[in-house]
């Protein structure tokens, strides 16, 4: 019900978006779902359509586009299935590292590719003891010569085994604590580099998640990003960056519950009429659609604002992912009851929105952290 | 191997058009055109050769300036440069004054190796004009292919026939009507979108082909269309009651008498 003032090219985007997900993702969707296949077919064709250079600078074979612009592809294509756009997204969060913090030749050797779509990335921090708690990584990379020597296990890394660019964030120095990170370029096909097996998934089950295993790993040097020590800097900015994408994700579920649930209750006739004429539903869509639109328009404000260059932008986008997902998944929740029986059968949509959304409240920082962080920024504005 | 050629047409979007009730054309301008879907199996194999050999692709089309937005879908997925055929005196062409002017234009632009088509469009369906071009070329033409390569100066093709595949080699410059399955077919990039926005195709029209009026349009056309009707189905239904077994055996000498069944 609102504009968002968007620019020709940006509208241009949703609509190679839209025709995207309409010839190569809408009615597989349910399918990829029940049975939790990745199909390589959609990213194939994002690959064609050089969306995942959206973000790639234009030096590098990129579009340089901004935040806003990956917000609206990573919406769009979750309209269609969050499974792809979680797949998607999560090679933008193994991308921005490089982008960020890497040197001239990392830039060079990886973007390209990146952009093109030819090597899909992903990112590693979370280890079974280092969730929420970040800090409490053990994955250790030791300097041997000109090499780094990992061990250890990342655990729940989205795009594991298909990705071929792995952000890896490992401790050079154990006794320095937060300061003793680093971040390495990990590669598919690096000696003692393994996969472990595909997780099997509440939701988003047309994306592939697995652990990392390191076993004494030996990569060249070369691989570092930016300097020892550097490894939570790398990593908590890169989440600045990409957390708006998961609230972009958020909303693109959400819409897609709505408009379901609401077709729905316009035909669904009870007690003589459309029980979308009951106060009790048509109310409750009215607070679907506050709610929907008003995480819309905070996603895309924080956008606009790091787009627009700002540097302090933690607690924001930390509002937006965290409003934003929350809200998806009462709407969510919401659309099943609307639908009755019909919402809670696997035949219909509306049971995988809610799945899917679940997962939003969780990963890329859980909504918990979120507030923690949203707190900590409130001190800061208000001595 | 010299540049590939595709040519591509602009037909009505289904339930968009009207029919001329005088010339039993279609009235093309008003209508909203789209892209012949079976011609985007011809510019994906164009692009599939591109990305493979890295010979050049020029996409071309014969219409009204309408089409101009197809021929820029075209370049966003991948064609190098676009070519327009315009001139009112194309309209109401059948097939052959349609490939008469395709085969000025293929002249134009020789040399080129490969001239890809759809195997057919969803208005005429004919799937007259890629021999037909080719015959007033004097080059041949192979139907209905699913994969194409190139091998040091000779084209590799197979494709589909009533009965099967067959495998062919053939010497350039051909012209390949392509099969209307594809295991994928691409999008069209992001990039290219937005720079086809400042791009417009070259035109030629008739004069610029060497083409006179007598040979073009609905007057060069040696087959007219008579008329345009929709065929209607009237279903018959006979309903038989009574006894299952009865009927099995009533139902038994009709298909008898009707040669369905041989007595």
């Amino acid at each position: 019900m609102l504009s968002y003032n968007l620019t020709e090219e940006e509208r241009i985007l949703i609509e190679l978006i839209k025709r995207i997900g309409e010839e190569y993702i809408r009615d597989k969707a349910l399918y990829w779902d029940e049975r939790e296949i990745y199909d390589p077919l959609p990213i194939r064709a994002l690959a064609d359509a050089d969306l995942f250079g959206l973000i790639v600078p234009k030096e590098y074979e990129g579009l340089g586009m901004g935040v806003r612009a990956m917000c609206l592809a990573v919406e769009w294509l979750s309209y269609f299935c969050a499974g792809i756009s979680t797949t998607y997204a999560a090679s933008f969060l193994g991308a921005y590292p490089i982008i960020l913090f890497g040197n001239e030749e990392q830039k060079r050797k990886y973007l390209p590719e990146v952009a093109k779509g030819k090597k899909l990335c992903a990112f590693a921090l979370t280890e079974p003891q280092a969730g929420s708690d970040a800090f409490a990584i053990k994955t250790t990379a030791k300097k041997e010569g000109d090499f780094y020597v990992l061990n250890g296990v990342k655990q729940w890394i989205t795009n594991g085994g298909i990705a071929d660019i792995y952000i890896v964030i490992a401790l050079t120095d154990p006794s320095k604590g937060a300061r003793g990170a680093s971040a390495f370029i990990v590669e598919k096909g690096d000696p003692g580099f393994a996969v472990g097996k595909k997780e099997k998934k509440l939701g988003l089950r047309a994306s592939v998640t697995t652990d990392l295993i390191f076993n004494d790993c030996r990569i060249p040097r070369e691989r570092l990003i930016s300097k020892e020590g550097m490894g939570f800097m790398v990593a908590l900015r890169t989440l600045d960056y990409a957390r708006c994408g998961a609230g972009a994700q958020a909303l693109g579920i959400a819409q897609a519950a709505m408009e379901v649930s609401l077709s729905h209750a316009k035909k669904r006739v009870q007690f003589g009429q459309p029980v979308y004429n009951f106060q009790a539903v048509s109310h409750t869509f009215a607070e679907m659609a506050m709610r929907l639109e008003a995480g819309r328009a905070l996603v895309y404000q924080v956008a606009s604002y790091i787009d627009s260059g700002a540097k302090d932008f933690s607690g924001a986008s930390a509002m937006a992912k965290c409003f934003a997902t929350d809200q998806a998944m009462w709407i969510c929740e919401r659309a099943i009851q609307m639908m009755g029986g019909y919402g809670y059968m696997r035949d219909y949509p509306v049971q995988k929105y809610f799945r899917d959304a679940k997962c939003l409240q969780i990963y890329e920082g859980t909504n918990e952290i979120q507030r923690n962080v949203i707190a900590r920024e409130l001190v800061k504005h208000y001595k | 191997m010299e540049k590939i050629v595709v040519c591509i047409k602009g037909v009505p979007r289904p339930g968009t058009v009207k029919v001329d009730p005088v010339t039993h054309t279609l009235r093309r301008e008003g209508a909203e055109l789209m892209l012949n879907p079976h011609d985007r199996p011809a510019l994906e194999m164009a692009m599939r050769l591109k990305n493979r050999y890295g010979v050049p692709v020029v996409v071309l089309s014969m219409g009204p300036p309408n089409v101009v937005p197809l021929l820029k879908e075209a370049y966003a997925l991948g064609a190098d440069e676009m070519i327009l055929l315009s001139d009112r005196a194309f309209a109401g062409a059948d097939t052959l004054a349609t490939s008469r002017v395709l085969a000025k234009a293929l002249e134009r632009l020789s040399p080129f190796s490969l001239v890809l088509m759809g195997l057919k469009s969803i208005d005429g369906e004919t799937a007259q004009v890629p021999p037909e071009t080719a015959a007033l070329l004097g080059i041949p033409s192979v139907i209905n292919v699913r994969e194409i390569a190139f091998e040091e100066d000779k084209v590799l093709l197979i494709r589909g026939t009533d009965y099967g595949e067959e495998e062919l080699e053939v010497s350039p410059p051909l012209i390949v009507s392509v099969t209307t399955k594809m295991d994928y077919l691409r999008p069209p990039s992001f990039k290219r979108i937005l720079e086809s926005r400042e791009l417009s195709p070259k035109v030629f029209t008739a004069s610029d082909l060497g083409l006179s009026e007598e040979h073009l349009g609905l007057k060069g056309s040696p087959t007219q269309v008579a008329g345009l009707f929709e065929r209607v189905r009237e279903a018959k239904g006979e309903i038989w009651e009574g006894d299952p077994e009865e009927l099995a055996g009533r139902l038994i000498e009709l298909l008898k008498e009707r040669g369905f069944i041989k007595s």
